[in-house]
């Protein structure tokens, strides 16, 4: 049962269960099947041995019901901490935006770069991804990371990790998406501190089965991108980004801010909260503010919205 | 020449008309008996070309559209048409009423209807092939579904349409046990098959409607773009998946529950002993048809599910280890100090038990939090619900088949055939999909088409195991037909056992019983 190394923290921890689950199977395979095995051959039908009546035994029944639930609470339990480590990323993560599409995926880096089937991520830093879907589900999943995470139209969904393990790793599209759902795959670059120096500065990286030319010219970090759709897209006639009145809520500070709602409800505004806003705006409607907002959907892409929402994140 | 002297229910009238319009239990198990091995060739005629595909990477044996529709229509067929009914709708409708000393069900009229349903289900499935084919996968995820072929439309009607008689057939068989039971036939003293049936009645009742509605709430988005399941109309993708898994994940105890009655009848008869901890085998059955409506999140730990409800899937789905460990436990016990014998029917509870210990504990790994992330939509998840469905239902299915063969036809089939086949089943099964656990665990995601270079190898033994899994199943198919005629004559009760069926000729008369039996004890009074 050999596993992909393991290229994380995280995937150490969860190696470790996976083997503890992997012997006490084999320790109950061997009991069921060993004790049949023993039985079926000692109490085969023989001439001189009678078979014996009995109809039960309270305390065998009550001893088989509850070692097996006492062993899979332990496991559950194991399973649960490990879970929280694999799901709640640090605060001081490096943000990438994925987008899965039939049949490719798509990065979009916080200065702007993009790229397409590659991801470049440096060691030792932990990364959050955030993803979306432009058509129908996919799932994001990197064995060496042993993490998966579904990738969902009309919502966000994250991942996070620490790789520790320098050099390529492979991503697999999971969630059966249609004609080209085997070749959905992408590699994951983990870079030195070095290269990842390189990377940034818009270097050429001399990765061998790299297919990415980086070019020197500075592109608009994702958040300017943001800022220039703001302009494009009319969103600033109603949203100001310095606090001051208009029609629609205020940008600044609003990322991650308790937002209290017309019904009275309290949310957090979240990435999802912002997407759904953009797309449904009527959904969760500020308190104060009238339902005036036309729906973006269709009129944004999720390149655009990740956008978008990246400079409402830096209006902090 | 015997069959000149005795009446019964297959010689009583003849031609195919007197099949077609009848409305006894037993001709009408038969018709389904029929019916679901003709699908069980075609699911598995599928299933071969799935593995052949997958011999090499890149093996191109069909394009990646085709590879797709071969993989919807196996799992479709093999779970809608196949396994749902096998036990339940053939075993359970012949034996029910004969197991507790009825004349029919308590609707024969409506258990006709049922099968028609069955087939009309099915051939609406079928006619899609004719429209371009699906390639949705059997679970119809949403949005993809949405946006697929409408051929699709006929697979999720037919499925529909067949839902309808599994509902129908579950109120009959309930209504039977209820209230055709034979004089002194206590619901103590009934057989643990009936309740296993009974208790997988309840769950086709209760979850099949959700499934129904589900279904055609998709046709309807397909059709009339209502919004409900596409994002891109404003509805939730992964709505679809908690309506979807609120019936299918119940579905899997349709499918294991049955073949556990089966078991419970056949593990005693052949150790000459009575069934060990009767109550709680009948009481598991309940415990496991009530944890099956609770516990359908666990297929959607990866789906962007709330952290809370995983916590509470997880926790929830791990209790199922409790009533299945009292069954599988209380089967080797019956074994202890018995005195055993290797007939086909016990040769398949073994099965039954290595395969079914394999994937059981295989589910603990799946129903872990941080151990499904890394697992689930591998082919670790293949290999797991293929030892449970396979390794379990289809053992379970085979074992009744070889254990009620003499009574259903009269005559006996080959024990040297049936070794045979048991070896090659068994062999060639762990040989297809104990490679799959590892190719998952290793990172292959499932409903591939091709897959990385360093995967070939275990692609290839499990292939190599498919032939022999193909060539077990044909043959039991073969052997059992042949010994329609070849086989020797079968006495009333060639495996001296207690229950009702055993007690009247095989095969039976028509209305079962010449006279009514009285019952007068337990039916596992096994003293020797």
């Amino acid at each position: 049962m050999s596993l992909p190394i393991a290229a994380t923290d995280v995937a150490v921890m969860w190696d470790h269960l996976y083997w503890f689950l992997v012997w006490l199977s084999v320790f109950f395979f061997v009991l069921v099947v060993g004790t049949m095995i023993y039985f079926v051959i000692k109490y085969r039908h023989q001439k001189k041995q009678k078979p014996v009546f009995i109809t039960g035994n309270h305390t065998l029944e009550v001893i088989w019901s509850i070692v097996p639930l006492l062993l899979v609470l332990i496991v559950f339990v194991w399973g649960y901490v490990v879970y929280r480590k694999m799901i709640h990323a640090p605060p001081n993560s490096l943000e990438v935006r994925v987008i899965g599409k039939q049949w490719l995926w798509q990065f979009q880096y916080e200065d702007g770069k993009t790229t397409v089937n590659e991801l470049f991520v440096p060691v030792n830093q932990p990364v959050k991804l955030i993803m979306s879907s432009e058509d129908v589900i996919h799932s994001f999943f990197v064995p060496d990371f042993r993490v998966k995470q579904d990738v969902v139209p009309g919502m966000y969904t994250s991942i996070w990790f620490e790789p520790t393990v320098p050099g390529r790793h492979q991503i697999f599209c999971a969630e059966y998406c249609g004609t080209s759902h085997s070749q959905m795959l992408a590699d994951l670059y983990v870079l030195s501190e070095g290269d990842w120096a390189q990377w940034k500065a818009g270097k050429k990286l001399n990765l061998k089965t790299s297919r990415i030319s980086m070019s020197n010219v500075p592109s608009p970090t994702l958040a300017e991108q943001g800022k220039k759709l703001m302009l494009q897209k009319g969103c600033v006639a109603c949203h100001s980004d310095d606090g001051s009145p208009r029609p629609g809520p205020t940008y600044k500070n609003l990322f991650n801010s308790k937002v209290e709602l017309a019904n009275g409800q309290v949310v957090i505004a979240d990435e999802n909260y912002l997407r759904e806003s953009i797309e449904t705006p009527q959904a969760k409607l500020v308190k104060g503010f009238g339902p005036l907002m036309p729906t973006f959907r269709g009129i944004v892409s999720e390149e655009e919205i990740n956008a978008i929402i990246a400079y409402i994140k830096s209006l902090k | 020449m015997s069959d000149t002297q005795t009446m019964h229910y297959l010689n009583q009238t003849t031609g195919i008309w007197s099949w077609l319009k009848t409305l006894d239990h037993k001709r009408i198990g038969l018709m389904y008996l029929f019916t679901v091995l003709i699908f069980f060739l075609v699911g598995g005629v599928f299933a071969l070309l799935i593995r052949w595909n997958l011999f090499y990477p890149n093996h191109g044996f069909v394009e990646a559209n085709t590879y797709n529709k071969f993989f919807t229509y196996h799992g479709a067929i093999m779970v809608f048409l196949v396994i749902i009914p096998a036990i339940p709708a053939t075993l359970g409708n012949f034996m029910l009423p004969l197991l507790v000393g009825a004349k029919d069900v308590a609707f024969p009229r409506l258990n006709l209807f049922s099968y028609y349903l069955f087939v009309l289900g099915a051939l609406i499935a079928l006619a899609s092939l004719f429209f371009g084919g699906a390639d949705t996968g059997w679970t119809f995820y949403t949005p993809y579904s949405i946006r697929a072929s409408s051929s699709m439309i006929f697979v999720v009607l037919g499925a529909f349409v067949a839902g309808f008689s599994s509902i129908l057939t579950a109120l009959n068989f309930i209504i039977t046990i209820h209230k055709l039971r034979a004089p002194g036939l206590t619901l103590g003293r009934l057989p643990l098959f009936c309740w296993a049936v009974y208790a997988t009645s309840i769950i086709q009742i209760l979850a099949t409607p959700v499934l129904a509605i589900t279904l055609l709430l998709l046709v309807f988005e397909q059709v009339f773009k209502i919004g409900i399941f596409d994002p891109k109309l404003g509805g939730d993708a992964v709505l679809f998946q908690h309506f979807f898994w609120f019936y299918s994940h119940p579905a899997v105890y349709i499918m294991i529950l049955p073949a556990m009655g089966v078991i419970s009848e056949v593990v005693p008869v052949f150790s000459r002993k009575p069934i060990f901890g009767y109550k709680a085998i009948a009481m598991s059955s309940f415990g496991i048809a009530l944890v099956a409506f609770i516990v359908w999140g666990h297929h959607l730990f990866v789906s962007g599910q709330s952290e809370l409800a995983n916590f509470i899937f997880s926790l929830l789905t791990m209790s199922v280890a409790v009533p299945t460990g009292v069954k599988v436990f209380s089967w080797l016990a019956t074994m202890y100090k018995g005195s055993i014998h290797f007939n086909a029917p016990f040769l398949y509870v073994l099965g039954f038990l290595e395969l079914f210990s394999i994937g059981g504990l295989t589910g603990v790994f799946l129903a872990t939090l941080a151990l499904d992330v890394h697992l689930t939509d591998t082919y670790f998840v293949v290999a797991h619900f293929h030892f449970v469905m396979v390794g379990g239902a289809i053992m379970g299915f085979f074992s009744g088949l070889h254990y009620w063969y003499p009574k259903i036809c009269g005559k006996m089939y080959s024990e040297k055939s049936a070794l045979i086949a048991f070896v090659l089943i068994i062999i060639g099964f762990n040989v297809t999909f104990f490679p799959q656990f590892i190719l998952g665990a290793q990172g292959m995601p499932r409903r591939y088409w091709t897959y990385l270079p360093e995967f070939t190898l275990l692609n290839q033994i499990s292939t190599v195991g498919s032939w022999m899994l193909g060539i077990g199943f044909v043959y039991v198919v073969y052997y059992l037909l042949r010994d329609l005629k070849k086989g020797e004559k079968a006495t009333a009760n060639p495996w001296r056992a207690l229950t009702l069926e055993w007690q009247t000729t095989s095969p039976p008369p028509t209305e079962n019983f010449v006279k009514t039996p009285v019952v007068t004890e337990w039916p596992y009074e096994y003293r020797e």
